[in-house]
């Protein structure tokens, strides 16, 4: 009996299989590998073998000997023929500016040489490589394991003497950045919820042919492609707009001074509130609907005005709900990209439009993926404060 | 002012939809220190007058009073009157005393007088000792005691209950009964209680008002509702009566002879009548008799159907004048075995305890169907479908397939 009980469950269970297997591959896995790139970075390592091994011996601020000339010179050859020197020299360069060209015109003016003393040809190729700080550079990039990433996406870095610091004010990026991210959910987590909070409310004490209605409308806009939606908040909000064509034909402001609206952060506050609401919504709903009317009776007929009615008992059986709603758009907001990135010009960007760019411009996948692990352990951090203050299992997501 | 009873209903009237009335002109009285009880099936309008008169729902029409003094611009929370929701509606995330802190706190009472109040009202109840449990921590009758202590603990001088037992078990419904009776009383307070369970309205009430389609057909004692129904749908709501369906053939005022479909009974009117009106004939199982000739004015023959044997006493089924199902209710003494399904009978009963009302089932009752809400409909549409005559069935069936546009 237990035996086939226990049977029946693995059934159940081996059913969940494909899911897991799907998860496994598109999630886990990228995920996984998003992780350990932003620690391990192996081109350098692999491409100069020798040079890294002999630079393991020199003290970092003298000029290297012949030998470490000597394997330069020869595996920049070899990575010359073989086309693959691009990636080093970009890694290169990522730590000492002006590298990339450098190390490219090295390889260039070695190509087909065998010189007698390999430090005064690669010298003579660019001056750079009498300096220690290319070693250095050079030396850094070939570390397989690096917490390089990480340091940069915190805006810290590291001294002539290897000391962590944190960049100079002007310097700094990611930091602000991620301020600003959290700043923004912030803002809009709150705009969600003053604005969802009575929708939700009314959906929950109204008849239940009034909210299936209620419900549909909070739910078009899920069924609406969101660039289209993004898109239509262009249309409404710039310059030349309907808002602000609006605004001038019954004179609150001129021709002159439209209200710039879009491709700022006002823009990205007012398209992602837009776009997040229902995540509030519906998870204020479904706890609310459990809320039996006959509780605010109640209150009412024990002499409680509407507002103590509400505060005291209304507001805290909803915070379940709130909690959820809040935390559901929070973590959405913290790292939502299309809308910034189509919306928010340059001020309303967020912390994952730069992720992207690492992505995709600069192609500095290392440095991505620490930004996207820094953004996780946010999520993380704030998914622990809230179990917390409320208790995870006391939210109701629908 | 001292006279003006306590609660009173002018007129009353309401409707949600400006179409069905779920409660229509109603006129009621509740004098000071009653336990008075709405008793209603589902639908009759019960609970829309207890929601009104807490001013959850405002009348259509008429006039709601309290101690002489109309509260119709008196939101619920001025009116001062206690509540007992169906399902106790106590506050989830507090603590047993906290709930009852509630009243006193938004009423700025001081902490010294909430805690003494509130030790009053949990010792009424029963339930000292119990003040840090959370409602999810008690049983339903615990809840329960925990609503009542709520709605009192501000001492009101009116406290409305509605359905407040539907939800538990029978035998703890019984032990409530006598509690809530016991702290009524005690207490002095007057109650207005709302149930479809008549039982539990005859076992507690000091008076009753019997709810029908938004009407009240009777507002008397239960003993009173029990032995001198005045109407119809009350003979056959409170306990058990058969019914006889005929018409008038002589009326005089001691009594009045009824022509039914298997002879003609003798029956006392109770709103008087003329020959040839449509009349329906309550008689009580436990009054009729199995007898020798001779004995009663109402004496038939007829053949025992059925014997159902309940233990204290026998219910013998027989098909007498037009009704299949007239009931005989014979004590369990010496000498019932002699009674066997099949034999012939003759089944007595006097005329006092027969009493003629007006036929309002047959469609001459004052009672238009046609404004009646669903649920009112499908009890109609019961009530003709159960064969009560065999003469009238066809005119019942016909008059309320007309009446409700079928």
């Amino acid at each position: 009996m237990a035996l086939s009980l226990a049977a029946a469950r693995f059934r159940a269970a081996a059913l969940t299989l494909p899911l897991v297997a799907f998860i496994g591959v598109t999630f886990l896995a990228p995920l996984g590998t998003m992780l350990v790139r932003s620690v391990h970075e192996p081109l350098v390592a692999d491409s100069l073998p020798d040079t890294l091994a002999l630079l393991d011996e020199w003290d970092g601020t003298s000029i290297p000997g012949e030998k470490v000339f000597r394997a330069l010179g020869l595996e920049f050859q070899e990575l010359h023929k073989q086309r693959a020197l691009g990636g080093v020299a970009t890694r290169v360069n990522r730590l000492e500016t002006g590298m990339r060209s450098a190390v490219i015109r090295t390889a260039r003016k070695l190509r087909d040489v065998n010189p007698d003393s390999w430090k005064e040809a690669v010298i003579a190729a660019d001056p750079v490589w009498g300096e220690a700080k290319a070693w250095r550079a050079l030396q850094q990039s070939g570390e397989r394991y690096t917490a390089r990433h990480f340091l940069h996406a915190l805006d810290l870095g590291q001294d002539s003497v290897g000391k962590v610091v944190l960049q100079p004010p002007d310097r700094r990026i990611y930091l602000p950045l991620l301020g600003r991210t959290l700043a923004v959910s912030i803002v809009i987590t709150m705009l969600c919820l003053i604005l969802g909070y009575p929708v939700a409310y009314l959906i929950a004490n109204s008849s239940t042919s009034k909210a299936n209605l209620l419900l549909l409308l909070i739910l078009v806009p899920f069924w609406t492609s969101l660039l289209v939606r993004t898109t239509s908040w262009i249309v409404l909000l710039q310059n030349q707009g309907v808002i602000n064509d609006l605004l001038v034909a019954v004179g609150v402001t001129t021709d002159e001074t439209r209200f710039p609206m879009i491709y700022n952060m006002t823009g990205t506050l007012v398209a992602m509130t837009q776009i997040l609401l229902p995540f509030m919504v519906l998870p204020l709903y479904a706890v609310m609907r459990t809320i039996s009317p006959s509780q605010m009776r109640a209150a009412a007929a024990l002499g409680a005005t509407f507002r103590q009615a509400f505060v005291r008992v209304y507001w805290p059986q909803s915070v379940p709900g709130v909690a959820a709603g809040s935390l559901l758009v929070f973590i959405l907001s913290i790292g939502y990209y299309i809308t910034p990135a189509l919306v928010g010009g340059r001020t309303g960007q967020l912390i994952s439009n730069l992720i992207a760019y690492h992505m995709q411009q600069s192609l500095n996948w290392g440095l991505a993926a620490a930004l996207g692990a820094v953004l996780l352990g946010c999520v993380a951090l704030l998914y622990c404060l809230f179990n917390r203050l409320v208790g995870i299992e006391r939210m109701r997501f629908t | 002012m001292q006279s003006a009873p306590h609660v009173e209903f002018r007129g009353v009237s309401k409707t949600y939809d400006g179409r069905t009335m779920v409660v229509r002109d109603l006129d009621l009285r509740v004098q000071e220190g009653e336990f008075f009880t709405l008793l209603g099936p589902s639908g009759s309008g019960k609970t829309t007058c207890l929601m009104m008169l807490a001013g959850f729902e405002a009348p259509s029409s008429g006039e709601i009073r309290l101690s002489g003094r109309s509260v119709q611009h008196l939101p619920p929370r001025k009116r001062g009157i206690g509540v007992v929701f169906q399902n106790y509606a106590l506050f989830p995330h507090m603590t047993v005393r906290r709930n009852l802190a509630f009243p006193l706190e938004v009423r700025g009472i001081s902490a010294a007088s909430r805690r003494q109040r509130i030790r009053q009202a949990l010792e009424v109840v029963r339930l000292d000792g119990f003040e840090d449990r959370r409602p999810a921590e008690l049983s339903g009758g615990q809840q329960q005691r925990v609503a009542i202590a709520r709605a009192l603990v501000f001492n009101p001088s009116l406290v409305l209950m509605d359905e407040p037992l539907g939800a538990l078990d029978r035998r703890l419904r019984e032990e409530m009964q006598f509690e809530i009776r016991r702290m009524q009383q005690d207490l002095g307070v007057t109650v207005v209680y709302v149930t479809h369970d008549q039982q539990e309205a005859m076992a507690m009430s000091s008076r009753v008002a019997v709810f029908h389609r938004g009407h009240i057909q009777q507002v008397a004692a239960p003993e009173t509702l029990y032995e001198e129904p005045e109407r119809e749908f009350v003979a056959s709501f409170i306990g058990d009566n058969n019914m006889l369906r005929g018409h008038v053939r002589k009326a005089e005022r001691d009594f009045c002879d009824v022509e039914t479909p298997g002879g003609t009974v003798r029956a006392f009117p109770v709103h008087g009548c003329r020959p040839g009106d449509r009349s329906v004939l309550a008689i009580r199982p436990e009054r009729v008799s199995l007898t020798k000739p001779g004995v009663y004015t109402n004496e038939f023959e007829a053949v025992v159907e059925d014997i159902l044997f309940i233990g204290d006493h026998l219910r013998l089924r027989v098909n007498l004048c037009g009704n299949p199902n007239f009931i005989v209710k014979i004590q369990n003494t010496v000498g019932h075995s002699a009674v066997l399904e099949g034999d012939r009978v003759r089944i007595g009963w006097s005329v006092m305890d027969c009493r003629a009302l007006p036929d309002e089932e047959g469609g001459s009752g004052p009672t238009p169907v046609n404004q009646q809400g669903t649920e009112n409909r499908s009890r109609s549409a019961v009530d003709a479908g159960k064969p009560k005559t065999g003469r009238t069935n066809d005119s019942v069936l016909a008059q309320s397939h007309r009446e409700d546009g079928v």
